[in-house]
């Protein structure tokens, strides 16, 4: 697969800042990209390079082969869906998502009939002529999808498109968003800081932190095999071991990371489970279909508190007080690279 | 511990007690009372004092000045209303107008790239002198102002030396030279009057319309852009649109203090009336308060039509 976007030493530095910092980065055609990372970690800086909102202070940047150095927004073939959606609040909802079109310089009457297959294609139809203002939160950011859309763009960026979207909506449009991007075949660049719609949506996902790019992959590379100790907490959440730790685990001595789920409860007088970890239960948190353990671990682990996801039904008749011998495959100790 | 908590909750008076706190009471029982308490005062000022007087100065316009005697009559007519179309006077009011117009286009044209840099570029340290060098003349007196203009335009002042040391002598005299704008020198001609009057409304046209700039998102301009929307389009298209109601109200402000204004004419300028001064000239020596009256209406009749015509446009929709 050709790449769509290319990123070849890329920094854009405000002042002191180093928003982003020397990131080398391949989108290929057709992929579902997610770029992840807590705030101020340079995911949307990033996006907004590509985009052409910012101009990068190093590296270079090329959109389907073709270098976007100088180029403005308005000459790149990538359209962008806004986080707080941008849409205009002077224009009907037909003319926001026809605007594009008009620019180009398409007759009214094609581009309106393009922008009323758009609004279909979201759902919206029937809306064309209201404003903005009288939509709700979930259908402005469908009109701002449309309006996207509707220029035929080669790659569509997403900033945060589902951040301002109630738990609901959010999971509806996540399932909505990946069907309409597998339908057109679309490279989509998708900005969010929420690990869990990464992992469900993405191909591809990009772990930011800092301005730099830490690591790139699959979701199932990512969650399984996370390359630092960032990457690990801050997808899915992990226990993270000092290498001391590691090792009187019998791991090598190295960082490493221990998923929640990984952990299971056995009884004190469990012969075979091994290694065997034993603390005291601090703290229970219902979870659903879950429990979540909170245990202080005894010596020689005295400085560890483990994080333990374990089904309800295994954590049935637990308290907090009580003591309790926890295990786990050796295998699921990950060792962690440098951050 | 548990004596002090006691002391407290005793020293706090019991519910309903003194006179102020059953007044706060049933303030806040009765939103309606505080609120019809808290507008009393400028209903009242507006209502009698401002638009009673207002109303009571217009009705003078229907009756008419006994044409021998000099007597106000007071029999409705639409004889004084008629008059004001006379040529002399429907000069003053064309001529008023014209001046109004032109001084509000300039304010436009010289406003708006002051205001839409302070919206959108200038920040922090910039952005507070911005307001300070835009609201700094406001705090002079106006007449030192116009003063200062009668200086700098007059025929010895600095704008025709400027001309004379800068070889551009003839351009100035060219100026003048040209019909009904021009005159013996800038202070004593309509260009003067002009000029004085953009400077000095200025400020008004800057505040509302930076303020205008200032509520339209970055995120929009940068959508135009995304969208394929060049500057100039996306500045046609979304900026202006936007600025919109800012831009009215800045005209009107400029429109109807020059409309009203009837000392800078009289201190920079030639010797024609504008409506203001013939108000002046009509309730005081001439002692006809009915035509000065009927004066008052046009610009009030004027801004009105100006209103709604820019209500029609859609400046207003935005808001």
């Amino acid at each position: 697969m050709a790449a769509a976007i290319r990123l070849a030493g890329v920094s854009c530095h405000f002042g002191a800042v180093r928003a982003v910092d020397a990131v080398d980065l391949e989108i290929a055609e057709g992929e579902f990209f997610a770029m992840l990372g807590p705030s101020g970690s340079g995911k949307t800086t990033c996006l907004r390079l590509i985009a052409g909102f910012e101009q990068p202070t190093a590296g270079t940047i090329e959109i389907f082969g073709e270098g976007v150095d100088g180029v403005p927004p308005y000459a790149r073939a990538v359209n962008t869906v806004f986080q707080d959606y941008a849409l205009f609040p002077h224009m009907r909802v037909l003319e926001n998502v026809a605007y594009g079109l008009k620019v180009k310089g398409v007759a009214r009457a094609a581009r309106d009939a393009a922008a009323r297959a758009a609004l279909a294609q979201v759902a919206l139809d029937g809306l064309e002529g209201r404003k903005p203002a009288a939509l709700s939160g979930g259908q402005r950011q469908r009109v701002a999808l449309a309006r996207a859309l509707v220029n035929r763009p080669r790659a569509l960026l997403l900033d945060e498109p589902l951040g301002a979207l109630d738990l609901k909506l959010r999971e509806q449009m996540q399932v909505e968003l990946k069907s309409l991007q597998r339908e057109l075949g679309l490279t989509f660049v998708f900005v969010t800081h929420d690990q869990g719609e990464a992992l469900s949506m993405a191909d591809q996902v990009a772990v930011f932190d800092h301005g730099r790019l830490v690591q790139v992959g699959a979701p199932a590379d990512i969650y399984e095999r996370p390359a630092n100790a960032f990457v690990a907490d801050f997808v899915g959440g992990a226990n993270l071991l000092v290498a001391a730790e590691a090792a009187l685990l019998g791991a090598p001595e190295q960082p490493c990371s221990l998923r929640p789920e990984a952990i299971r409860l056995v009884s004190a007088n469990d012969p075979y489970n091994q290694p065997r970890l034993v603390g005291r239960l601090v703290d229970l948190q219902y979870q659903g279909a879950t429990r979540r353990l909170i245990v202080a671990l005894d010596a020689p682990f005295e400085r560890l508190v483990l994080t333990a996801a374990l089904p309800a039904r295994a954590a049935e008749g637990l308290a907090p007080g009580m003591v309790l011998t926890l295990t786990f495959a050796r295998d699921a100790l990950w060792p962690l690279g440098p951050a | 511990m548990a004596a002090g908590a006691g002391v407290t909750l005793a020293a706090a008076p019991p519910a309903g007690a003194g006179p102020l706190r059953r007044l706060s009471d049933l303030l806040y029982r009765r939103p309606a009372v505080l609120l019809g308490l808290l507008l009393a005062p400028p209903v009242l000022w507006l209502g009698l004092v401002y638009l009673a007087s207002l109303a009571a100065l217009l009705v003078q316009s229907l009756f008419a000045v006994d044409p021998f005697s000099g007597v106000v009559v007071y029999r409705p007519t639409l004889a004084t209303l008629a008059e004001l179309f006379q040529p002399a006077n429907f000069d003053i009011i064309l001529r008023s107008v014209g001046m109004a117009a032109a001084v509000t286009a300039a304010d436009l044209i010289l406003a708006f790239p002051i205001a839409y840099y302070a919206a959108r570029h200038a920040t922090g340290r910039v952005k507070a002198a911005f307001y300070l060098l835009v609201m700094m003349p406001l705090w002079s007196s106006y007449l030192v102002k116009v003063y200062a203009w009668k200086l700098l335009l007059a025929k010895e002042g600095i704008v025709s030396w400027l001309a004379a040391a800068t070889a551009t002598q003839d351009l100035l005299d060219g100026l003048l030279a040209v019909p009904v704008i021009g005159g013996p020198s800038l202070s004593t001609s309509y260009i003067g009057t002009f000029l004085t009057f953009t400077y000095v409304w200025l400020p008004f046209m800057i505040l509302p319309v930076q303020a205008a700039l200032e509520r339209v998102p970055g995120s929009l301009i940068e959508a135009a852009g995304d969208l394929g929307a060049a500057p100039g389009q996306c500045f046609r298209d979304i900026v202006l649109p936007l600025a919109l109601p800012g831009l009215a109200a800045g005209s009107i402000f400029t429109f109807s203090l020059t409309l009203g204004d009837y000392i800078v004419p009289q201190i920079v300028g030639g010797s024609a009336l504008y409506i203001g001064q013939a108000v002046l000239i009509h309730q005081g020596t001439a002692g006809n308060v009915p035509l000065a009256a009927a004066f008052t209406l046009v610009p009030i009749a004027i801004m009105a039509l100006y209103l709604w015509g820019a209500r029609r446009l859609g400046a207003f929709d935005a808001l």
